[in-house]
Formats: structure tokens, sequence, C-alpha cells
């Protein structure tokens, strides 16, 4: 399932919308999520997951192809924890 | 940076915000786009969303795991999780705006 087709899913539920003020909420929900990340807070969404970020510090990489060390800087990983429900939900059948 | 957790309350709150739809329903609707995801991966379907990631199923086979504190075999059934990719703009997103809050 894509984005489009999660706004047409629920665009489908929820016929009194208009299909503009659906994608407006898709869109809304996931930018929230990235500007809490973004400040470096947490996305608590019991029952589905959760939404942090885990530091990685700086190191040598190397290039692959050519082998020659390369520096990479420090960066912040989204991480995602599902939750117990879901979980659950995934081991059933 | 002090850290705060943003919850389902905070996403209901900016769907309000932004569309107009009452408090209740907004809430509705974000417990309904959670649903719909839940039930396309319960499928095994991923679901791609653009300028933010990817959620997929994977299949973990039977291994045999160990009790770390008894140091006891246990098996580890065959099992489905659930791993979340990231998109690039994401990680951009979250690595710009680190960096600029650090350097200010």
């Amino acid at each position: 399932m894509t984005r489009s087709e999660l706004v047409t899913r629920l665009a489908e539920l929820n016929p009194h919308l208009y299909h503009r003020d659906v994608e407006r909420i898709v869109a809304t929900i996931f930018e929230e999520i990235t500007l809490a990340l973004a400040r470096g807070d947490r996305v608590e969404l019991r029952g589905f997951g959760s939404f942090s970020l885990k530091e990685r510090s700086a190191r040598i990489g190397r290039n692959p192809r050519t082998g020659s060390a390369v520096a990479v800087a420090a960066k912040y990983l989204p991480y995602f924890k599902t939750g117990k429900e879901l979980r659950d939900t995934l081991n059933k059948n | 940076m002090v850290e705060s957790t943003i919850t389902r309350a905070d996403l209901t709150e900016a769907v309000y915000q932004e569309v107009g739809l009452s408090r209740n329903e907004s809430s509705q609707l974000v417990e309904s786009v959670l649903l719909e995801i839940s039930k396309s991966l319960s499928r095994g379907e991923p679901v791609k969303v653009s300028s933010f990631g990817t959620f997929s199923v994977r299949d973990k086979g039977k291994r045999i795991g160990r009790n770390p504190k008894t140091g006891e075999e246990v098996p580890i059934m065959p099992r489905r999780v659930l791993v979340f990719r990231a998109s690039h703009v994401l990680k951009d997103r979250i690595n710009r705006t680190m960096r600029e809050s650090r350097e200010n």
C-alpha cells in the first residue's frame, strides 16, 4: 500500500470528506511525526509503535568501490519499535 | 534540548488545526490511519509512505535462543516482525534540523 492508496482507502471509508482533505489529514500526521523527530522528540503511539532517534557517532567509512577512507559525520537515525498489539496482530494466523 | 513525547493527542490536535474537523472526528481519523496501516501489514503487504519511509513485514525462521540469566536453551519460534526503513527525505530533515540547533 502506498501513501496514495492509503488516502483512497480512507476517502472510501469517509465519503463525507473531500479527497483533498483526506490527503491533508494523512500529510499532517506524517508531518507531525517528522517535525517531532527533527526536534529530537519521541513519538509514542500505543498499540502501534514508537518512533525515536538513535545517535550514530562519527566514524571513518570506506568507499566500497575504491577502498579509500571517507569521514562519516555523526548523525541521528530514526528508529521504529513495533507496539505490542501490532506485533501480536502480525503473528496471528 | 528538552526532549518530550508526542502522542495520539498531539496528532489529533494537528489534524484538528489543519483541517477544521471536530476534535472527535480528527481523533477518529488518526486512529483510522493507524488501523489501515496495521491491516495492510497484517496481510503481509508493505506500506510505503513517500518522503517518510516504508513499513514492511519480515519472516524470521526458528532459531535456538538462550535465556541470558540461566543460560538455558530456548527455541524461538518462527515469527513475523515489522521493519521500518526511513526515507532519505526523513533522514535528511532530521539531521539538518538537529545540526542547526546544535550550531546555534
